[in-house]
């Protein structure tokens, strides 16, 4: 079993800049694990830490319960898969591969067999006397993982290591890369600002915003039932509707809001009279059903993004509304400039405290 | 050259071309194959110009060779401007590291400035600096004297004052290059090396100076054709035993009034400098187009 990583009251200032304030989280060893976050929420300053690079200036971090203060990126259990990949452009595939164990004094025999293992590993065979500039974004992608798993690592870090591919390259890139991890059971820690790129590969995820910690889970358990507003935002397409609690029972909550009363799952501890916000996810939105938790809005466009399509609309007071329609009902989606009635399950909507 | 006219019209783009031809066949061959036809002439009275005797030969080369003490001479200054050049690189490649990959812009800012600032007067008036330094009586045995290093005086007029005065008279020479040449290269790439375990050392030798090799060639190549060439430190901060080749040429010009043997030593010299250009090139694998950058 590999090394669980554990963050302990972890906190990060540059000289008056706060760039991560108290983060606890533990990433069990074995695990896939994702920091997601828009750019500035401290996700890498985070990652860079455990890498040994930066030295948090509050809390600790243990790596297999050892505590790694004082000890250099040279000195820990861990790996990194730079954003740029950094691979050594003059040096051949396998000794990037293999760099790892010259530092260590490994024979050129044994490196080079060693660096042949990995290559297989990674599907390069035959690709080690290649330069790093004769090979496609996905293959030098390869050879960043082969050189960091070189050194066997217990935790792998990657920082945003997919983010210069393009789509359908990357997409293929995540289904290798959980492979991978499965494969060698090292635990990853794995850095990103696509929410459909961590839902999509990790066993938990981490949200981050300005530098806090705002709910870590698994990926179904995020989009479900976020716990603060910007998960509820930052995490899938949602719609907003503010409103003030009337009732709250048996974890439903009642909404009262310029549409008329709306009800959906209280997550957090709530109080009539308190200002609330009720989330939507646009699939939750029917415009055939009849009920009482109704929004009303005059369709404006439908954008058709393969799988499903997405009306927008306007509610009454002009606020915007999202509802997305599966493909396969296109032809009986309502017609642009008509007024919809649009229906969901209260056990689909959540409701959270406002701020 | 198509470029060139299309931007600026044959008129004025003619008028760039035949600039560049005057200034390479005046300023560069003209003078280069004057040197040529001097080195190979003998040294003859104006009367007996251009007549019987005056034949090409390579008695003046032939002189050089079989001269001893001027071909000691030669071969020190070739060692030592190697020696100037090693410990040049040695001074500078730290610094240079320190400036591209470690400095904050603010630090890299002021220390440039204070390198260059001494660049901005003379070359004499800069060795004569190291001139007042090393004396005898001056401030460098003054301070090792009350330090207790040195119990008496040191005489650094020689080779110590010499190879002092070169290698900080060539500093920048060797400094800018290696530095544009590290300044390029990813920190990453050092942070990825430092996380695989390589040491300080390896890092540098497998990382930082293969990528920086053009710059670390060009700047050893200019800094020892600047010290072969070198005449005001070996003249100010030398001593009888410490004689550059530059000296003997000069001799030969002005002191000794034979111009055809100064053209013959310095013709040795310059073929001597091209040589050690395009073999340091060969066995750094770098261009001179990627030098003249």
């Amino acid at each position: 079993m590999s090394h669980s990583v554990e963050l302990q009251n972890v906190g990060m200032a540059f000289g008056q800049t706060r760039a991560v304030s108290n983060v606890s989280f533990t990433v069990e060893g074995g695990e896939f694990f994702s920091i997601l976050g828009p750019s500035g929420c401290g996700k890498t300053t985070i990652l860079r830490m455990i890498a040994g690079f930066l030295e948090p200036t509050e809390g600790r971090i243990l790596i297999g319960g050892r505590d790694m203060r004082g000890l250099g990126p040279d000195r820990r259990p861990t790996a990194m898969i730079f954003q740029s990949l950094a691979l050594f452009p003059l040096m051949p595939v396998w000794e990037n591969i293999a760099f790892g164990l010259e530092a260590r004094g490994v024979s050129k025999a044994e490196r080079r067999k060693k660096a042949e293992e990995l290559l297989k590993l990674v599907a390069l065979e035959g690709y080690g006397d290649r330069m790093p500039g004769e090979l496609s974004g996905g293959q030098r992608q390869r050879v960043a993982i082969a050189r960091a798993l070189a050194v066997e690592p217990q935790v792998l870090l990657l920082d945003e290591p997919l983010s210069a591919l393009d789509l359908k390259l990357r997409q293929h890139m995540r289904a290798e890369l959980r492979a991978l991890q499965k494969r060698t059971g090292v635990t990853f820690i794995y850095i990103t600002h696509d929410q459909s790129e961590a839902l999509a590969m990790s066993d938990r995820v981490a949200v981050m915003s300005e530098g806090v910690l705002q709910q870590v889970g698994a990926p179904r358990e995020l989009y479900d039932n976020p716990v603060t507003p910007f998960v509820a935002r930052f995490v899938g397409e949602t719609n907003v509707v503010e409103g003030r609690i009337a009732a709250v029972e048996n974890g439903i909550t009642s909404v009262d809001t310029a549409y008329g009363p709306l009800r959906g799952r209280a997550v957090a501890n709530l109080a009539p009279g308190m200002p609330a916000r009720l989330y939507v996810r646009p699939e939750a939105l029917e415009h055939k059903g009849q009920g009482a938790n109704k929004l009303t809005a005059t369709i404006e466009r439908i954008d058709f993004e393969g799988a499903f399509a997405l009306a927008h609309g306007r509610l009454e007071d002009g606020r915007p509304l999202i509802a997305s329609i599966p493909s396969t009902e296109l032809n009986q989606a309502p017609a642009v400039g008509a007024r919809v009635s649009f229906v969901f399950r209260e056990a689909n909507a959540v409701v959270l405290p406002d701020g | 050259m198509a470029e060139l006219f299309r931007r600026f019209g044959g008129g004025l783009g003619t008028l760039f071309l035949a600039l560049v031809a005057v200034w390479l066949a005046g300023m560069v061959l003209a003078p280069n194959l004057t040197m040529i036809d001097y080195a190979l002439r003998p040294n003859l009275p104006p009367a007996e110009i251009g007549g019987q005797r005056d034949v090409y030969s390579l008695d003046n080369i032939l002189y050089l060779a079989n001269e001893s003490v001027h071909r000691a001479i030669f071969f020190k200054t070739v060692w030592a401007s190697a020696l100037v050049t090693f410990i040049t690189l040695v001074v500078c490649y730290p610094i240079a590291f320190w400036l591209a990959q470690r400095a904050t812009p603010g630090q890299a800012a002021v220390v440039i400035l204070a390198l260059t600032i001494p660049f901005w007067i003379n070359e004499v008036l800069r060795t004569l600096a190291w001139y007042i330094l090393l004396a005898f009586r001056g401030p460098l045995n003054a301070l090792l004297l009350v330090i207790g290093i040195i119990d008496e005086p040191v005489r650094w007029y020689g080779d110590i004052g010499v190879l002092a005065g070169m290698t900080y008279a060539y500093i920048l020479f060797m400094l800018f290059p290696i530095y544009n040449a590290i300044e390029s290269l990813d920190r990453s790439q050092l942070e990825a090396a430092r996380d695989l375990g390589a040491s300080v050392w390896r890092t540098h030798w497998r990382i930082v100076i293969p990528h920086s090799k053009a710059g670390i060639a060009t700047g050893c190549v200019f800094t020892f054709m600047l010290a072969a060439g070198s005449y005001v430190a070996p003249a100010l901060l030398g001593s009888p035993g410490s004689r550059w080749f530059t000296e003997i040429i000069y001799n030969w010009f002005f002191e000794g009034g034979d111009w055809n043997r100064g053209a013959a030593y310095a013709l040795v010299l310059l073929v001597l400098c091209l040589a050690v250009v395009l073999v340091t090139l060969k066995l750094a694998r770098v261009n001179l187009t990627d030098v003249a950058k």
